[in-house]
Order: structure tokens, then C-alpha cells, then sequence
């Protein structure tokens, strides 16, 4: 759906990533986690086009005065790297935005008994909270690997914690947690779970692909949200494709990451290609 | 007297539009995907994604990429292919009381033929819209639509297997557009309508590498109105069929400015990707200019650019 939201709030929790909540239409509640909105920053044609983000959280919120209605509202967390984000970071409470969504095909959410290990680097975080909250709400026993640089590039651990959800993170510069990769991390629990375990993830590319490929050395499934150049959103302009398994320049497989995606089981898609 | 409801109808080459206003090919997918947003048959007509004899899989990616008030794609005309496109899409078009246009290509003279005559055979298609921006592989990869020869021949060769309206799309990356666009009406084209996109290119400076895997792309948007503009206008002036104006549509302002420029038509294109509803919203604020300004019938602004 398309709707004019308000903004609720809009700050930066760490440097250079930036929290933001806004108001959204009463079925905007059943955006299921993995999903993402294409937002206009604004109405001028620069920038032109309009710019895709995960839906980080979803609820509804009473305000305290007597007689107000509940208002659905959702959130985004993002990271400034260009002229849209930068935009974005400098709106402020009750400015107005189009937003077009919730978009795309989420996360898988399993069955309830096995354990889910959600691995995010950076700004990845972003659609794994919801699943997180998803997941823990059916008694999924879930822990979180966030990896980043820094300690900046570590985002709401404590929302997580506050969901229950056991936390590892780990920072290339050993800034905070562990230092080094926190797929390493992954695989310790791993091996103390014999294998047994669902694999999401989302973050760069790198890590993604390292993540696949404990998924297919382990033999269990994996769940990757993916990013990809997008005009649309919704399945018109072929621009977000990403190579599916089958993939090879000689028989190319495109799969829509927009409508088919953004989230794929990392065993349906070509790594490297 | 004030005017209550203006006529938007235009007659486009013996098919009747209820309004000026259509999508782009490439920029609507083939209706359905955009019907949560937009009331299909409130606008014009719709073009369906250029179509092929076999599915197409596209380009490496990326694909797209912005630039100031445009955007470059190199998509690589990824398509279902003609018969996924009946098996799978037209059950869409059908429930639609809004003229279908089935854009097309093909690689050879015969392969534009041969998918001239399946489409000729589809009854919810009421018109046909050829991309000729594509290279002819038999002929060393020349592009049909930038030598009046190679786009005379191909023209030549659609127009002897149909009856339907046969709209020929012309590309803009020509030295001289009004020669095509007469070598196109004397093969029978019933109609013209153009532009299609400009090639251009974006580099990452960073990695020292072209932005697009195919290094270039299709440029549209904003950014090339004033091209398209001019083209039509130099266009609708040498040929007498009508004139179909694409180009950085964005709302009914661009759109009127090429009616007036001498296009019977628009079609609105990467606007679609920004606002769904675009064409729509398009259709509507043309109404209100029309009443605001007591014009009581569309087609006396066709060509009416005073110069
Ligand atoms: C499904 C999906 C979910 C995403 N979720 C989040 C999120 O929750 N938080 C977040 O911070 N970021 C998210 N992103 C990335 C985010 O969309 C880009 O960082 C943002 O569009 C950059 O815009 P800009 O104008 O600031 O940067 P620009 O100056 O335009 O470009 C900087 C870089 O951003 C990327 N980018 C720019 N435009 C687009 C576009 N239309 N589509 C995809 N990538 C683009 C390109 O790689 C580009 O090189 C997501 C992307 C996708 C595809
Ligand atoms: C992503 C994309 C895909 C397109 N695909 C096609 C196509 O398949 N066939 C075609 O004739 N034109 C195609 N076009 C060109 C458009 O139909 C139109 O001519 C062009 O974009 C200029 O209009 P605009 O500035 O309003 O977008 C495509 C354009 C875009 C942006
Ligand atoms: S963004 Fe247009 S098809 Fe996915």
C-alpha cells in the first residue's frame, strides 16, 4: 500500500546510524519481519528515485491522553552513506513522507522447537529485530551474532537482550566483544549444537557468503536478506535481480529480490557469481 | 461556460482512448503489478514489457543506477517470453477494460515478424508497439532504429502480417530522428512514438569502474524532457500519423507540453517507479488544468504550440 506517514521520531543512536519511527495505516500491523518499505525522501526528483529499507520494528502505541485512538506506527533504522540518508537524518518530528509498503517476501519463521541463530553485521541488524521478536514470541530459542568494525556498527544490542535473546557480538577492531569475525562465534555455537539449528542473516555481502557456506558445510538451513538496486519495489522494472542457484553466464537465473525476495534460503542462490 | 467535464478522448490510429495518458513499456511490468495502486482503467491505455519470441533472462547486475533527475538501466529486455505472456498474463489483461499495447522486439527481420504474427493472434492486445533500439544480428549488430534502411525493412516486414495498429517506437540516439521517423511511416508504421532511452553511462570514481555491469544504459527520467520534447516536436511537424510523447513525464505540466509539442499521446514512464500511481494522478490533474483553464476538448491542443 502507499500512505503519507508522520514522523514520530528521528534520532541518531550511534554514529552515523539513525533511528526513525513513524506513523502507518492500520494494516501496515501485519508487516511480517524481513519485509522493507521504498520510501521518498522527498517530493523534488533529487533524489529521484525512491530508496528501500527494512522494516526494523512494528507496534502500536496508545497515547496517554483519554479518548486517543491507537496509532500503528513502525520503525527504521538506517545508516547515512549517500545524499538520500543524509536527507532523511535531517527531518524531524511530525515531517510527512510517502512510504510504499510493506514489500517483498520475509523470513521463513521455521518450526518453534529448533534453535534460530540470526547473524547481522552492521546496519543488517535492521530486519532481524522483528524476526528476533517473531521468533522468541513462539518460543523459539534464538541468539543474536551481530558483527561490525567497531562498537559503533553495533546496533540495539540491548533491544535484543530485552527481548531474552542471548547476544555475541564481535568487532574487527575488538572495540567490543570478541575480536575478529563473529562467524566464529557462529560456529562454536554450532558445533555445541551438533547442527542442529536454522541460520538468518543479513549484512554485507562478505559475510553473507560466509554465512552460506557454514549453512551448507553444517547442512542446515539458512535464511539470507539480501539488497539490491531497486526503482520499484514491486516487480516491474527488473533492476534488483540477483543470481539464483542456477546460475551461470551461459544460462543466466535471475530472481527478483524485490517481490521474490528480499529474503532467500541461502541454498537457492549462486555465491560469488 | 464553465466546462464540467472536459473530453480527454483522443483517437490514437483507429483506437479509441478514453484519455491521453498510458505507461511506459518497461516501467509497468504487464498491468498486474501495478493494479494495487493504480485504477488500470482510469487511464488510457498500458504497454506491456518489451516481449520476445523466447524468455529473456537479462543483464548481470547492477542494473540500475540514479543519477541527477535520472537514471540509467541496462536491464537487457529480461522478459516471459510470448507464450508465458499469453499463458500467464493475458488472464490479467482480459478481466482489464483498458486497451492492452504489446510492446516487442527480436534480434532478427524474421524474428519481428514472427512475433508480429503471434501477437496479431491475441485479441486482448489491441495494438502493437515495435522497440527498434535493438541490434540487428544478422547485420554485423547494427541497431534497426538508428538507419532508415535496416528500420524501413523491419517495419516492412511487421506491416505485411498485421492489421492491428502498428505503433513503431523510435530511439533517440539518431543524428537525424525525422529521417527515421519518415523511413518508419513510409513502411507503414500507423503511428510513431518515441523517445525511447538515451544511451549513457555512469563511472564509480572510487573503484575506478563503470556503475552498470554493462558498462552503459538506457537513460530516462526528468533529465531528458527537454531531448524528447524537441524530438516530437521536430517529428509531429514531417509525418502525418500520430504522435505518441515519451520522455520524463512526470506530471500533467510534461505531459500537456508534449500534447502541445504535437503528440496525440503520452506515456508515462519512470515516474511509475517513483509514484505507482503516477499516470493516474497524471490523467487527473490534466482534467483539472483543463476545466481551471476552459479547455473543453483535449485534441485542440494536439500540435498547438504557438511558434
Ligand atoms: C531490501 C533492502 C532493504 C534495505 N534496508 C536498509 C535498512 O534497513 N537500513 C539501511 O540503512 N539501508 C538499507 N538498505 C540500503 C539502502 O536502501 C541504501 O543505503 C540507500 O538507498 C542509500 O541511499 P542514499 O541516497 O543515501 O545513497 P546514494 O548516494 O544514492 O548511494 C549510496 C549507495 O547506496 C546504494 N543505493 C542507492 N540507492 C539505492 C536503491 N534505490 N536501492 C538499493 N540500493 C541503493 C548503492 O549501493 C549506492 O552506491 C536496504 C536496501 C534494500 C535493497
Ligand atoms: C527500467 C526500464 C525498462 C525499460 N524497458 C523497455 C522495454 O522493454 N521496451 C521499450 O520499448 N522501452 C523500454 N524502456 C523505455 C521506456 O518505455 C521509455 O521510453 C523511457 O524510459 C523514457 O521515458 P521516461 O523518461 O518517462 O521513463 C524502459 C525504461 C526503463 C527505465
Ligand atoms: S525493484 Fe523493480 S523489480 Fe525489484
Amino acid at each position: 500500500m502507499q500512505f503519507t506517514s508522520m514522523i514520530l521520531s528521528n534520532a541518531e543512536i550511534s554514529p552515523g546510524y539513525w533511528r526513525m519511527r513513524l506513523t502507518a495505516p492500520q494494516e501496515f500491523a501485519a508487516a511480517t519481519p524481513g519485509q522493507f518499505v521504498m520510501v521518498r525522501v522527498n517530493g523534488a526528483i533529487d533524489p529521484l528515485l525512491r530508496r528501500p529499507f527494512a522494516v526494523f520494528d512494528v507496534g502500536v502505541h496508545t497515547p496517554p491522553q483519554s479518548g486517543a485512538v491507537p496509532q500503528v506506527y513502525f520503525e527504521m533504522l538506517y545508516r547515512v552513506v549517500g545524499k538520500g540518508t543524509a536527507m532523511l537524518s535531517a527531518l524531524h518530528e511530525t515531517d510527512l513522507l510517502d512510504i510504499l509498503g510493506p514489500l517483498g517476501t520475509g523470513f521463513d519463521q521455521g518450526n518453534a522447537d529448533e534453535e534460530k541463530l540470526i547473524v547481522g553485521g552492521g546496519i543488517g541488524l535492521a530486519p532481524l529485530y522483528l524476526l528476533a521478536r517473531e521468533l522468541v514470541t513462539r518460543k523459539s530459542p534464538v541468539r543474536l551474532f551481530a558483527g561490525g568494525r567497531t562498537r559503533d556498527d553495533i546496533l540495539c544490542i540491548t533491544e535484543f537482550e530485552r527481548l531474552g535473546v542471548e547476544c555475541y557480538t564481535a568487532t574487527e577492531d575488538g572495540s567490543l566483544g570478541e575480536q575478529g569475525l563473529v562467524t566464529e562465534a557462529l560456529k562454536r555455537r554450532l558445533d555445541a549444537l551438533k547442527g542442529k539449528a536454522t541460520l538468518y542473516a543479513c549484512g554485507p555481502d562478505g559475510m553473507l557468503h560466509a554465512v552460506a557456506k557454514i549453512a551448507a558445510q553444517y547442512g542446515i538451513p539458512c535464511q539470507v536478506s539480501l539488497e539490491g538496486y531497486m526503482a520499484c519495489g514491486v516487480g516491474a522494472c527488473l533492476g534488483c535481480v540477483a543470481p539464483g542457484k542456477g546460475h551461470s553466464p551461459e544460462t543466466p537465473d535471475y530472481r527478483c529480490v524485490c517481490t521474490e525476495g528480499p529474503v532467500f534460503e541461502s541454498s537457492d542462490l549462486k555465491w560469488g557469481a | 461556460m464553465s466546462i464540467v467535464k472536459p473530453d480527454m478522448s483522443v483517437n490514437l490510429a483507429g483506437i479509441p482512448l478514453r484519455n491521453p495518458v498510458m505507461t511506459a513499456s518497461g516501467t509497468f511490468g504487464y498491468g498486474e503489478e501495478f493494479s494495487e495502486y493504480v485504477n488500470l482503467e482510469a487511464i488510457g491505455a498500458f504497454v506491456t514489457k518489451g516481449l520476445s519470441l523466447k524468455p529473456r533472462a537479462g543483464n548481470p547486475t547492477p542494473r540500475i543506477v540514479e543519477t541527477p533527475g535520472g537514471m540509467l538501466n541496462a536491464i537487457g529486455l529480461q522478459n516471459v517470453g510470448i507464450d508465458a505472456f499469453i499463458a500467464k498474463k493475458i488472464p490479467f489483461v482480459r478481466t482489464v477494460n483498458t486497451p492492452c499495447i504489446a510492446n516487442f522486439f527480436g534480434d532478427t527481420v524474421d524474428e519481428y515478424a514472427e512475433m508480429t504474427r503471434r501477437l496479431n493472434e491475441i485479441p486482448e492486445v489491441v495494438a502493437l508497439e515495435m522497440n527498434i533500439s535493438c541490434p540487428n544480428v544478422k547485420q554485423g549488430g547494427i541497431v534497426f532504429g538508428t538507419d532508415p534502411a535496416c528500420a524501413a525493412s523491419v517495419v516492412a516486414a511487421c506491416r505485411a502480417v498485421t492489421q492491428k495498429p502498428l505503433i513503431v517506437k523510435l530511439s533517440p540516439n539518431v543524428t537525424d530522428v525525422v529521417a527515421m521517423a519518415r523511413a518508419c511511416v513510409d513502411a507503414g508504421a500507423d503511428s510513431l512514438s518515441l523517445i525511447n532511452t538515451l544511451i549513457g553511462m555512469a563511472i564509480d570514481l572510487k573503484k575506478r569502474r563503470p556503475v552498470l555491469a554493462n558498462v552503459t544504459g538506457g537513460f530516462s527520467g526528468p533529465a531528458i524532457k527537454p531531448i524528447a520534447l524537441r524530438m516530437v516536436w521536430q517529428v509531429a511537424r514531417a509525418v502525418k500519423v500520430p504522435i505518441i510523447g515519451i520522455g520524463g513525464i512526470m506530471n500533467a505540466t510534461d505531459a500537456l507540453e508534449f500534447i502541445l509539442a504535437g503528440a496525440t499521446a503520452v506515456q508515462v514512464g519512470t515516474a511509475s517507479f517513483i509514484n505507482p500511481g503516477a499516470a493516474q494522478t497524471i490523467v487527473e490533474e490534466i482534467e483539472a488544468w483543463m476545466v481551471a483553464n476552459g479547455v473543453a476538448d483535449i485534441k485542440t491542443l494536439i500540435g498547438a504550440l504557438e511558434v
